[in-house]
């Protein structure tokens, strides 16, 4: 089933949209192409029985709205234009008002609050030109997870209409940059909703915090400390807001390899959550290193004199990719788990670091340097074909997957006369649909969470 | 340091300039005839260098606490090599300080790489120091990449000062 989707949303991407809609074939949003032509929804407020559900009711249209328009794949039509007031979620809307201002999809909702307090939210999907339902979900919960309940809305309708999962219910943790009164640089680890909601902060100005990535659980991250004094890995469980150093120098086995002076930098989560892929210095140099985090071993996988740092692991737990001067320049380097089997994948000029392997397992996205520039590119994993740029300017750093593997979110410098100033960006996997993240100040190193239960 | 020095001798040139006599022209006499403070000896001219013996600022002025590194690079060039052998001559002299080397890069590349190219350039220095001498258990290293420029602007000016290791005294000196 799931190839005749691709397929046919492949198909659709060859004819066009608009030819699609003509056609009178079910609607469908292709996400592997660029989107210019994104799909026009309706969305009017979700009605209600009382003021306070009216109002609720907004609040949740507003997020849905704001979800399904950051994709770059749908327009939300002006409620300004609408006709029909949607009273009742339960009729059949009067579709032609709904086509006559070219409103493709309708999505309407309904809440209710419950006599204990809960909120019931319910809606439906709707094929103005088929005049079929597409989708109808109720969600039943505690008042204050209403945006919670908006960004799952929001994917079950992008799911619909794409055949994709979506990825609004989900958080991002990152830098927030600044300096102090003594011009002291400032970096806090925040955290807050996909779409900017709900911000704070995870540690506080007393020492720098960098490069944060998600447990696949969602409730740990690994990030870079320098409450030691030196860049340190650090686990830090955001249910209980405890954290600990990793990596003690003098452990055994590998451990017993650890300088004491040797720095430990970002540590990514293999996918089933149960080990880490780390950079740590030796006297020689960086080496990549897999960390239990049952066992707490430590097993050494690169010994090369060159620096070996930004490991990644496939989605499959197989295989790492990682980024090494040993060719002279940084390059990226795929091995197997245990280290055996080391290839190159990128051979162009310039410096390619950063690496992020795809949950899809296809792709790799990296940073690429070159004659002044900075380049967020991705390519096949194996190495075969060529490189995809998606943008490019000052300063580029820290790709970040959406949970789906469609979007990329990226810390982007532009040049400044005090400075360059960061900002945490998104594009999408076509290179379009470019949008800055509603982060408030500067902000770097962003870390995309898993859809959120 | 060397700006605060500088500022100091300029201070002392601009006070001996007012002392001397002015030209004889039309100007009008000096408003205040009387002062209000009565002249005092200020005691002997301090002909020493300043700071004390043995401090930060010695260490910074007789040695020099940087040396700078090439784009994207960490060896050493013959004037950090001489930087480093003046540092390690002036540790021979004090032998219970200890010192902190701290890589530093500049912002043109991405965080990870420059952390690992700043050790790097720590290490470098390290190596070095301890080839001329210094006891490898008074050095301690650090790299802090990009997250520290000591010039912010985005100039290329600025990204030479930015490539350096900096040596810090951090324990066993006069304060």
């Amino acid at each position: 089933m799931t190839r005749i989707l691709v397929l046919f949303a492949a198909l659709l991407a060859l004819i066009g949209w608009s030819a699609a809609s003509d056609a009178q074939e079910p609607l469908r949003v292709d996400v592997t192409q660029g989107n210019l032509d994104p799909m026009p929804i309706a969305v009017p407020d979700f009605v209600g029985a009382s003021n306070e559900a009216l109002r609720r009711g907004a609040d949740i249209t507003r997020v849905v709205a704001n979800d399904l328009a950051s994709s770059g794949l749908f327009t939300p039509v002006d409620q300004d234009a609408f006709i029909e007031d949607i009273a009742n979620i339960d009729l059949r809307p009067r579709f032609s008002d709904w086509r006559v201002i070219n409103a493709d999809a309708l999505l309407v909702g309904s809440v209710t609050i419950q006599e204990d307090g809960r909120l019931v939210v319910g809606f439906r999907l709707w094929d103005t030109r088929l005049e079929e339902q597409l989708l109808g979900l109720q969600y039943r919960t505690a008042p204050e997870n209403w945006r919670r309940v908006a960004h799952r809305l929001a994917d079950a309708v992008y799911e619909r209409l794409t055949g994709e999962t979506g990825y609004f219910n989900t958080r991002i943790v990152y830098v927030s940059e600044g300096r102090g009164i003594e011009g002291e640089p400032i970096r806090q680890l925040a955290l807050m909703d996909q779409d900017g909601a709900n911000p704070s902060f995870l540690t506080d100005r007393s020492y720098m915090a960098l490069l944060p990535n998600y447990s696949p659980s969602a409730q740990e991250i690994t990030y870079v400390s320098f409450l030691d004094g030196q860049a340190t890995t650090y686990l830090y469980n955001l249910e209980t807001g405890r954290q600990e150093a990793l990596f003690a120098s003098g452990g055994a086995g590998a451990a017993s390899q650890v300088d004491p002076d040797g720095q430990s930098l970002s540590a990514r989560f293999s996918p089933d959550g149960s080990e880490l892929a780390v950079s740590i210095e030796t006297r020689s140099g960086h080496d990549i290193h897999l960390f239990d985090l049952q066992t707490r071993n430590l097993q050494r996988l690169t010994q090369h004199p060159a620096d070996d740092v930004e490991p990644s692991f496939a989605p499959d737990g197989e295989r790492i990719v990682f980024s090494s001067a040993r060719g002279g320049g940084s390059q990226l380097y795929v091995m197997n788990r245990d280290g055996s089997d080391v290839q190159r994948i990128t051979f162009g000029s310039g410096r390619y670091t950063t690496p992020v392997w795809s949950p899809r397992g296809d792709l790799i996205a990296f940073t690429k340097q070159v004659g002044g520039q900075f380049l967020l590119g991705v390519v096949r994993a194996d190495g075969s074909g060529i490189e995809r740029i998606l943008y490019e300017g000052y300063f580029v750093d820290t790709p970040a997957w959406s949970p789906n593997g469609r979007v990329l979110l990226f810390t982007r410098g532009e040049a400044r006369s005090n400075g360059t100033r960061y900002e945490i960006w998104s594009v999408d996997l076509a290179g379009f649909n470019l949008r800055r993240l509603a982060t408030g100040g500067m902000a770097s190193d962003p870390a995309w969470s898993p859809l959120i239960e | 340091m060397k700006i605060k020095l500088f500022a100091i001798a300029a201070l002392g040139a601009f006070a001996t300039a007012c002392a001397s006599t002015p030209p004889v022209d039309d100007t009008p006499p000096m408003r205040d005839p009387d002062p209000i403070v009565e002249p005092d000896d200020t005691g002997p001219v301090d002909t020493g260098p300043g700071y004390q013996l043995g401090s930060t600022e010695h260490f910074v002025e007789a040695a020099g606490d940087r040396v700078f590194f090439g784009l994207d690079r960490s060896d050493l060039s013959d004037e950090a090599r001489m930087t480093l052998r003046r540092q390690a001559a002036w540790l021979a002299s004090y032998p219970g300080a200890r010192i902190l080397v701290a890589g530093n890069c500049d912002e043109r590349g991405t965080r990870e790489y420059n952390l690992a190219l700043g050790a790097r350039r720590a290490n470098a220095a390290r190596t070095y120091l301890i080839s001329q001498g210094v006891d490898p258990s008074r050095i301690s290293t650090t790299s802090y990449g990009k997250e520290r420029p000591t010039c912010t602007q985005s100039s290329e000016t600025c990204w030479a000062v930015n490539r350096n290791s900096t040596t810090t005294l951090v324990g066993g000196y006069t304060n």
